[in-house]
């Protein structure tokens, strides 16, 4: 398995159509970014909870995918209610860090607010080919070729990139350069690995002109993409979640709209 | 429908052809006057410089258009300009891993047909011919990046022939495979030959690959033109010496082998001792390294020359990598004896990069992971300077190895702009500039000239009768029988060992 051929157990949402999959993250973060409030983001952290048996992550799988949000939603969660703005009863100070009731609301709704964004984001992802998706730009939504098939090349270089960076540091060892400090050895590296993948994506632009990419030839598909049912149906599941979570929130009267 | 129905070979007509690349003031290639029939199969060769590669990517339309570079005279393939017959051309390059594009092997044969507008049904009728046709039966989803060298390379023609090209271009297709590589590759392009009767075009230093399946050669003149041109026995009778002479590989004309002075055996001192010694290497993300190799037994004294020999896979670079000190061994002992380790640890992998530095020396398989400097006289003098040697000492190590090795041309060059066989003869050298006492080089006559390869094992030579130690991962047996004394020879662990 590697990043551009992730081993996908197949599941429901696995089949669904990448693009309809990104269609509904999109939908949904926009949708949430609205207000900051918790309701909105509860009601849809709890409804998306309720899909996610669908997607067929192992659970190893999931929580690895999603550590990073389990990181920073409470971090993001605690320093705005220790440092947020202050409204309402005061309910601990020390110093200058003050706990009010406008800071821990505030902060709860910024800590679910970013589960209920990033969940669905990486859990779709994480079902979802590369190529796949690469073809659903290319056929569904009709970008242009050259953009999405030098994107999706682009990505089996990554795998090459972590190997090289390897590489990279045992030759500077070798070459008695390896002792610098930790700065300097990044910084050094890290130029040679940009040069080294300049090249490398120079060398795969001449391969995949030989074989006749970027001519003016109207280019087929080999894999079909096709948008159906089950992908409108996702994003039809993307919208009443929106739906729901803003209706809620405004009947409590939690919503709160950015803008204004 | 098998590729046996395509419509034969095309013509090739050259007169008076030139290019200019619009960087460079001279010309790559000039004078060419050249008239190739359907379905010849004409070996390319010429020293290196002579612009074969230049010439092989007119042919195939990627040289680009004229804010590319100038051209002169004409060149056509069945009567057009090469650029506009994308399609009729298909080509091979010498880099396996810089030719996959997609991730899985039937979708990265089926590349080329989309992007000539084939349709669907009829592209995935011609992947699993196409495969066949080049002897790689695998799944269509099997991803590529879990194909050996000689794999991505028959690869890389499956997607040519499902293209159905007139024309097969090769440059050096099989300069970084191993025998078994080669001999794939090889095979594979003779059963597409026979199947399509396409014109063939190769690029080869080592004549002995081709020479039994091409029915022409060619030779490029240094200075333009032709220098030869006729059937492989007559041209290779007639100037076998002189391409010999010029760096191609022509049978029967073996290059010259180094007159050695052995150290004698009161002079040797044992340097490095491997006992039980297990190699492998850590992944991306992992916490236990995988065992690649173990159980190996080895020691190094001064004067040694040994080969490490085996199959891909078998773990060669690790063990090399091990031996040099960059890897941690996972298993049994690597010692540095008293001679080698002279005041420090015993255990290579525990030195510093400066202790390393005049002990082992490592020379990698990809020369463009140790360059660090942005001309070729700085990359040599990075290592002496770091090993504490003065200014003027510095520029006469690497004046002489520039020497040695002929360097001394591109001493402002970016090694990054080198040709293939000249990074790699750099990379020998950066090494070679602080004299260790170990030498390990991974596959250092990859891409060498007759002539080139015979340098680089003269200063191996050298090396030895100085009292170093050389061990060198190869496939090359010309190599083994002129430097090596003693052959290590691993054999692939089978898969899911444990130590």
């Amino acid at each position: 398995m590697s990043l551009i051929t992730p081993e996908i157990r197949a599941s429901t949402i696995a089949s669904v159509n990448p693009v309809a999959k990104l269609i509904a993250a999109i939908l949904l973060a926009l949708v949430l970014l609205l207000s900051i409030d918790w309701a909105s983001a509860l009601v849809a952290l709890v409804l998306e909870a309720l899909l996610l048996p669908f997607a067929g992550l192992a659970a190893r799988q999931f929580w690895l995918r999603t550590a990073p949000l389990w990181f920073a939603a409470p971090l993001a969660c605690l320093t705005t209610v220790l440092y947020g703005r202050d409204s309402g009863d005061l309910l601990w100070q020390a110093g200058f860090v003050s706990v009010t009731e406008g800071s821990v609301s505030l902060g709860v709704a910024i800590g679910v607010r970013i589960l209920a964004i990033g969940l669905p984001g990486i859990v779709l992802f994480a079902t979802t080919d590369p190529t796949d998706l690469a073809d659903g730009l290319g056929q569904v939504l009709r970008l242009p070729s050259r953009f999405v098939i030098g994107g999706l090349a682009g990505l089996r270089l990554v795998g090459l990139f972590i190997e090289d960076w390897r590489f990279l540091a045992l030759a500077r060892r070798a070459r008695g350069v390896g002792d610098s400090n930790l700065v300097s050895r990044i910084a050094g590296q890290g130029f040679s690995l940009l040069v080294l993948s300049v090249r490398r994506g120079s060398k795969l632009a001449t391969a995949m002109e030989a074989k006749g990419f970027g001519s003016r030839r109207e280019r087929t598909w080999a894999r079909e993409s096709t948008f159906g049912r089950r992908e409108w149906t996702l994003v039809a599941i993307a919208v009443v979640i929106a739906v729901l979570a803003v209706t809620l929130a405004v009947a409590l009267g939690t919503w709160k709209f950015v803008l204004s | 429908m098998s590729p046996g129905r395509v419509a034969g070979g095309v013509r090739i007509t050259a007169s008076g052809w030139g290019w200019r690349h619009a960087s460079r003031r001279a010309f790559a290639v000039r004078n060419i006057d050249l008239s190739v029939a359907p379905g010849e199969r004409v070996l390319l060769l010429g020293p290196s410089g002579a612009g074969k590669s230049t010439l092989i990517q007119a042919l195939a339309g990627v040289l680009g258009g004229d804010e590319e570079g100038d051209q002169r005279g004409e060149l056509l393939v069945d009567g057009h300009r090469p650029a506009s017959a994308r399609g009729e051309a298909g080509l091979v390059l010498q880099d396996p891993d810089s030719q996959v594009v997609l991730a899985r092997v039937g979708d990265d044969v089926a590349f080329a047909c989309e992007n000539l507008g084939v349709p669907r049904d009829e592209i995935w009728r011609r992947v699993p011919e196409a495969l066949a046709a080049v002897g790689l039966e695998l799944p269509l989803d099997h991803p590529t990046s879990s194909l050996s060298g000689g794999q991505k390379q028959r690869l890389a023609l499956a997607g040519v022939v499902a293209m159905r090209p007139r024309l097969l271009l090769l440059d050096e297709p099989t300069a970084n495979l191993d025998p078994d590589g080669v001999r794939e590759v090889r095979d594979a392009v003779a059963r597409v030959l026979d199947a399509t009767g396409a014109t063939l075009v190769v690029i080869e230093h080592r004549v002995a690959v081709w020479q039994a399946m091409v029915d022409r050669v060619v030779v490029l003149g240094a200075d333009g033109g032709l220098a030869a041109d006729g059937a492989p026995g007559v041209v290779l009778e007639r100037e076998g010496e002189r391409l010999a002479a010029a760096g191609v590989w022509v049978p029967g004309h073996p290059p010259r082998r180094p007159t050695r002075a052995p150290l004698s055996a009161g002079a040797r001192i044992p340097l490095l001792t491997a006992s039980g010694l297990a190699v492998g290497r850590t992944g991306f993300g992992r916490r236990v390294p995988t065992v690649v190799n173990s159980g190996i037994d080895l020691s190094v004294a001064s004067g040694d020359a040994v080969a490490i020999t085996g199959a891909n896979g078998s773990g060669k670079s690790t063990l090399a990598l091990t031996l040099a000190g960059l890897l941690t061994p996972v298993g049994g002992a690597l010692v540095a004896e008293q001679a080698l380790a002279d005041g420090a640890s015993t255990a290579p992998h525990r030195w510093r990069s400066r202790q390393l530095l005049p002990r082992i020396g490592m020379v990698f398989q990809d020369p463009e992971h140790q360059f660090l400097a942005p001309d070729v006289r700085a990359e040599l003098a990075i290592g002496p300077r770091a090993a504490g040697l003065g200014a003027v000492a510095v520029t006469a190590r690497v004046d002489e190895l520039m020497a040695a090795l002929h360097l001394e041309h591109l001493a402002a060059a970016n090694p990054f702009t080198l040709s293939g066989g000249e990074k790699r003869r750099l990379s020998v050298a950066t090494a070679l500039a602080t004299r260790p006492r170990i030498l390990l080089l991974d596959e250092p006559t990859f891409g060498q000239d007759s002539r080139t390869w015979g340098q680089l094992v003269d200063l191996l030579a050298g090396l030895l009768d100085d009292g170093s130690a050389v061990l060198a991962v190869t496939h090359d047996t010309d190599f083994v029988d002129a430097v090596a004394e003693r052959v290590l020879r691993l054999d692939t662990l089978p898969a899911g060992a444990i130590l």
